[in-house]
């Protein structure tokens, strides 16, 4: 009688342990099929992609996964283009150029925000804010006369100039730069270092995950951007890629096997980007759980 | 090294005062701590004298210099705050040569520095650790270290202790205290813990709502507390207060029942109140100041603090710690005159 006391809750134990196990299994299985059908749903576009890229013209429309007579010709014939090389050449500098400044003037804005108390402060905070709510296609008009004016029509400033600092980087910056502890500024502050070097030396290394996620986001937004490189350029060799890649074939037939191949070149930079700055967020994470 | 005064110093926000006029002369190579209840200015002080809040009104010298319009680097100070401020990012012989970026010193010489309080720190091992492979104590150090490097005039310290545990706090303590035995450098410390007031200061400055309640050394404060604030911020467990009102001839008769005779020219017919920190307060002593029933017993080992119910409340006393009164034994207590603090009931002074 006493053993099978003692038993009785073990076996207890056993059935209950074995009971949640059929729909906690049940519940990873939807959860795997969540994300198959979610992976599916976003490798597809690049499987087509490349599959067109594969493919002769007269196939393109023919939905077919594999090619019927797979070809490398769409590539060799891109790459031969010179004009693919400006585009992308013109698309390197501009979404580099517009990253660095990127990083450098929204963590200063966000930085000064955050850290400084100053009349106007909030007033300011709020209007950088409010510009998130106006959307492109609204800044497009303005943005085109005042290029008209200065003499920035089809050029890589005319190009750069409104993406240059975001609200929203100046905005993702100051909620980061707000963990940052103000003792470790004043102890800078007391160490004889100026504003500036506080900001570079004692800050700025604090924050680098953010910096890294900003990078990424300001890279791929212009790497990608169609609507104002295809309004302030006028001269092909102005042509962003994305641009460029739009104007493959003529009036009567869009080439799409050739904008495909143009496309999947063009998703290696973006590759390499991100996976050079996934390893400083990760390794930001890392550094951020050993803290305190 | 250097002398530290503050002069009338007065702090608004936003015209809100929060501290009201403090004076102080701090000597050479002393080690002053300034201590209070959360909120009392203490930090603020700290923060003026620094340079990184601004002065409202008032001057601060240091070794004979008016600092009020220098900047914090140009003031000869240095600082650690309580959660030591030191860079994630660097390393401790990094963190500490923070200190000597301004400097102008050549590199041998900085590193050299560098080496000197790494030994003086016990810390010569970890120099290129990372602090996110330091323990709490070891970070508390480099933070020490990274403000000694300089060798300012005044150090300032604000609650640097108080993210350690209980242990370690007691240890870095003494740390603290050995250190300025050799360096010998003048010090400025809060905290709001007393204890830590009592074991370190060479003079304590007690502080509430923006005022300075006493000055003096830990004796002083202990044994001659200016005001009833004090006597009870001073002192664990807090001393007993009873309130009385004097009779002719320097009796007073206690709210508890009872009178005691007080020696001193005690005005007739003033309300006051007596102060007796429980370790004065024994069983049998005389004179009797008071009866009352054992509620509580707290065994210490060497003593035993009993409860003694009176109509005013708990009073607390000190008992033998092998046989202590039973509980709910009546039980008649006593303090010896000396021991016996007079406060006046209405403005809480102490009177002489
Ligand atoms: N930046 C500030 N703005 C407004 N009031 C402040 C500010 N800093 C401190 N105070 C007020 O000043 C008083 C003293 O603060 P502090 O010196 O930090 O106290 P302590 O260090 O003694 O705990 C408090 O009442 C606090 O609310
Ligand atoms: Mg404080």
């Amino acid at each position: 009688m006493a053993v099978a006391e003692q038993i009785r809750p073990t076996t207890d134990a056993l059935l209950k342990t074995e009971a949640p196990k059929r729909p906690r299994n049940l519940g990873q299985f939807l959860r795997w099929l969540l994300l198959f059908i979610g992976g599916i749903a976003m490798v597809m576009p690049i499987v087509y992609m490349l599959s067109t890229s594969l493919k002769w013209p007269h196939e393109v429309y023919n939905l077919k996964l594999i090619p019927d007579e797979p070809t490398i010709e769409n590539y060799t014939y891109v790459l031969e283009d010179g004009r693919f090389y400006w585009w992308f050449v013109n698309s390197l500098v501009i979404a580099l150029i517009t990253t660095v400044c990127n990083v450098i003037f929204d963590s200063l804005v966000g930085y000064t925000l955050c850290k400084f108390r100053f009349p106007g402060r909030y007033i300011i905070f709020i209007a950088i804010l409010s510009t998130l709510m106006i959307p492109t296609e609204m800044l497009v008009i303005p943005w085109y006369l005042m290029s008209q004016q200065f003499g920035w029509l089809d050029t890589y400033w005319g190009i750069m100039f409104p993406g240059l600092m975001t609200a929203f980087g100046t905005f993702l910056m100051k909620q980061f730069f707000e963990t940052v502890p103000d003792d470790f500024i004043e102890a800078a502050r007391i160490d004889g270092l100026n504003e500036l070097q506080i900001w570079w030396i004692v800050a700025m290394p604090l924050v680098k995950p953010a910096l890294a996620a900003l990078a990424i986001f300001v890279f791929l937004g212009n790497w990608t951007a169609f609507i104002w490189p295809l309004i302030v350029t006028n001269s092909v060799e102005m042509y962003t890629l994305p641009v460029g890649l739009s104007s493959f074939g003529d009036e009567a037939d869009v080439a799409w096997e050739l904008i495909m191949t143009g496309a999947a070149i063009s998703t290696i930079p973006t590759l390499i980007v991100f996976l050079i700055f996934q390893r400083f967020i990760i390794r930001g994470v890392v550094m951020a759980g050993l803290k305190g | 090294m250097a002398n530290l005064i503050l002069r009338d110093l007065v702090k608004t926000y936003d015209k809100t005062e929060v501290l009201h006029s403090i004076n102080l002369e701090v000597e050479d190579g002393e080690f002053v701590v300034f201590v209070g209840p959360s909120g009392c200015g203490k930090s603020t002080t700290l923060r003026m004298i620094a340079g990184l809040e601004e002065i409202t009104s008032g001057v601060i010298e240091i070794d004979g210099r008016v600092v009020n319009n220098l900047e914090p680097k140009d003031r000869d100070i240095a600082m650690v705050f309580q959660n030591y401020a030191i860079y994630p990012h660097m390393s401790v012989r990094k963190n500490i040569g923070f200190g000597l970026r301004s400097s102008n010193a050549p590199k041998p010489e900085k590193e050299k520095r560098i080496e000197e309080v790494a030994t003086l720190l016990g810390m010569n091992d970890l120099l290129d650790r990372k602090p996110s492979q330091l323990s709490g104590g070891q970070r508390q150090r480099v933070a020490i270290g990274r403000a000694m490097v300089r060798d300012p005039a005044v150090f300032l310290f604000d609650e640097p202790l108080s993210n350690l545990d209980a242990q370690l706090r007691t240890q870095m303590r003494l740390e603290i205290k050995k250190l300025h035995q050799r360096v010998g450098s003048t010090i400025v410390f809060v905290t709001h813990d007393q204890v830590e007031a009592m074991t370190m200061a060479d003079r304590i400055v007690i502080m509430k709502d923006g005022h300075i309640q006493q000055v003096g050394t830990p004796a002083e404060v202990y044994h001659a507390p200016a005001n009833i604030f004090v006597a009870t911020f001073i002192g664990a467990p807090a001393m007993n207060m009873i309130p009385g009102r004097v009779n002719g001839g320097g009796a007073v008769t206690l709210a508890t029942g009872g009178t005691v005779q007080l020696g001193g020219a005690l005005p007739e017919g003033r309300d006051i109140i007596i102060g007796i920190r429980p370790e004065d307060l024994l069983p049998g002593e005389t004179p009797g100041v008071l009866r009352g029933e054992v509620n509580v017993r707290e065994p210490l080992g060497h003593e035993t603090l009993i409860y003694v119910g009176t109509s005013e409340g708990d009073v607390i006393a000190k008992a033998d710690g092998r046989t202590p009164p039973e509980i709910g034994e009546v039980v008649s207590l006593g303090a010896h005159p000396d021991n016996i603090h007079v406060f006046d009931a209405a403005t809480g002074e102490a009177l002489a």
